[in-house]
């Protein structure tokens, strides 16, 4: 075989992995998908949006759990969203390269790889305890927005990191100050990467049940939301009590509130896509 | 100009909803309407009574707001000894390291039974060689000193197939798996560690309804809704062997697998008048509820018991 075979067949092989690799997550995606759809498709209706938690199967619905969810969605967006951005911002833009830098960096990484539970007792301690602010929507926002911090700043940083530097420059050298060449040059160009990254951040946050278990969000709770300081429950909670009940009627439930919650997901990230779609065509290089 | 006062409006709207955190609602006393709030929290395995009475109680009382959360016997008695709940949900007694916890918070309680839970013992179907065991032959299997040693149905009772046996069983942070060890290994939380521990009950039931050499244990509701995939088998506790069954629980005749499970009330709340309104509420309907959520009431004397029980303890006004 010549070495230009050989080359070939590597190529080759590695094409047919790499097709492997793309279809392995999407195949197993789709056979989730399907179950879910299979089970909890009959069962959404316009009572299962809005009934409240029941014993009886049937008559159980998800409003409470997406008002929850809405709630807890907003207001960690409205944290961490402009604490992520603006560390991110100070961190890449204003900040030294020095020893300090390189260890905030360095522990910031590491911070997005500690287990969402751990984040769950840090809101419950300072949060939950200490600021006093109990099971409340504000204490489960403020924790899980301390869990996606970590993520936007990184995604922030990148991003910004990925504008050229000739751009900077040029706004530099016409004399436009640091924040104004970062305000209308520098964030313009990089929302896009900044705002996928946050979306990515949030589209987590909203799956999890850990941490807020752990702050005190319950599983019943009758009523939706209507201040920052109620309590409340979120939808992957109500899923997990849900599939380990023992009525098979439940797990029918569970599987209709998996479609309701991938559904917002869904929704979440087309609308932010489509703002990163808008604001990214304006940038011409 | 449009995005900075998006921003401004954004971080506005953040502060706004930090600060207007202190305020609580006020509560409109009708002086025939209930209002206020409940705040439960405990058990797992109460969760579904607690659920369906406070589901009921919406219908008498609907401005009083009664939340349920599931942190689990002990983290619901944490809350609890830190008066952050009215009333905890409890699968088994109150601990004496949790007793002492309220006492240094000032909390007095009363403990009232609720239900009985039964602990089923289960097999696959296809398995014909076992339709009962006694507590000796239970503790052989789930023993500490099991571990790695007892491995096979036939070391179990002569005339048992030579073939490896696989357990099932509720993870060690549940109450069930307390009492089950308690109840069999004499000592709360000690068993062996080599068998598939879920705290999902459902994953027991799976687990066990396609292993034909399985056993395992969880609470009689989930045998009752999966009666056609397990082999419930009775239990010979030494004076014959009883099947769990509603009978058998209620009268206590299935020993020593089955428990009764509680609810605590604190002092402080039992001074409101919702609190002893939900209590009475909750006493009253249990027995109905408890046969709905696949739990077993207690005898009809025994409610009557808890009730003066409840009633000795308010406050006289």
């Amino acid at each position: 075989m010549t070495n230009a075979q050989k080359n070939r067949l590597i190529d080759k092989g590695f094409q047919v992995f790499g097709i492997v690799c793309t279809f392995f997550g999407l195949v197993i995606l789709a056979i989730l998908i399907y179950n879910i759809l299979e089970e909890g498709l009959t069962r959404i209706d316009w009572d299962f949006m809005k009934d409240l938690p029941s014993r009886r199967p049937q008559k159980a619905g998800i409003y409470t759990a997406v008002m929850g969810t809405v709630w807890i969605l907003v207001m960690t967006t409205l944290i961490a969203f402009p604490l992520g951005v603006g560390a991110g911002i100070y961190l890449e833009e204003y900040g030294k390269k020095t020893k300090l830098a390189s260890l905030l960096e360095i522990n910031i990484a590491n911070l997005a790889g500690v287990p969402s539970i751990i984040y769950g007792l840090l809101g419950l301690e300072i949060f939950v305890r200490i600021f006093k602010l109990g099971g409340s929507l504000l204490a489960g926002s403020l924790t899980l927005s301390l869990l996606i911090l970590p993520i936007i700043i990184v995604a922030t940083r990148e991003s910004l990191k990925a504008v050229p530097s000739s751009i900077k420059d040029a706004s530099m050298a016409l004399g436009a100050s640091k924040w104004q060449t970062i305000w209308n040059q520098t964030l313009p160009a990089s929302i896009g990467g900044v705002l996928t990254g946050v979306i990515l951040a949030i589209s987590r946050a909203i799956g999890e049940t850990a941490p807020l278990i752990v702050v005190g969000a319950l599983a019943y709770v009758p009523f939706a939301p209507s201040s920052p300081m109620d309590e409340f429950t979120v939808m992957p909670i109500q899923i997990f009590n849900w599939v380990s009940r023992p009525q098979h009627g439940f797990a029918v439930n569970a599987a209709a509130a998996i479609i309701v919650l991938l559904l917002i997901t869904f929704i979440m990230n087309g609308i932010a896509v489509y703002f990163r779609n808008k604001w990214q065509k304006k940038v011409k290089w | 100009m449009n995005k900075k006062t998006k921003i401004i409006l954004g971080a506005a709207i953040v502060f706004g909803l930090a600060s207007c955190g202190g305020n609580v609602e006020e509560k409109t006393n009708d002086e025939n309407a209930l209002s206020g709030d409940i705040k439960i929290d405990g058990s797992s395995t109460v969760y579904p009574i607690t659920e369906a009475i406070a589901e009921e109680f919406r219908t008498i009382a609907p401005d009083v707001k009664v939340t349920v959360g599931v942190s689990g016997t002990g983290g619901g008695f944490k809350k609890f000894a830190r008066n952050e709940t009215a009333i905890s949900d409890a699968s088994r007694p109150i601990k004496d390291k949790e007793k002492l916890a309220c006492e240094e918070n000032g909390i007095n309680y009363i403990e009232l039974e609720v239900a009985y839970d039964g602990l089923a013992v289960l097999v696959n179907p296809g398995n014909d060689w076992v339709d009962h065991l006694t507590i000796e032959e239970l503790k052989k299997i789930w023993e500490p000193a099991a571990q790695g040693v007892v491995m096979k149905w036939s070391q179990i009772r002569d005339g048992f197939p030579d073939e490896e046996i696989h357990l099932f069983g509720p993870g060690v942070a549940s109450g069930t798996y307390d009492y089950f060890t308690k109840a069999i290994n004499g000592e709360e939380g000690a068993s062996r560690g080599d068998y598939t521990a879920s705290e999902d009950d459902n994953v027991l039931v799976q687990g066990i309804s396609t292993d034909k050499y399985g056993l395992g244990f969880f609470g009689l509701a989930y045998y009752e809704e999966n009666q056609d995939k397990l082999k419930l088998i009775g239990v010979d506790g030494g004076e014959g062997v009883v099947t769990p069954t509603e009978a058998t629980v209620a009268d206590g005749t299935y020993k020593p697998l089955s428990r009764p499970i509680f609810i605590y009330v604190n002092d402080k709340a039992a001074a409101k008048e919702e609190v002893v309104e939900f209590v009475n509420f909750y006493l009253e309907l249990v027995p109905e509820i408890a046969q709905e959520v696949g739990y077993i009431a207690l005898p009809s004397t025994e409610y009557a018991k808890q009730r003066e029980k409840f009633k000795a303890f308010l406050p006289t006004k």
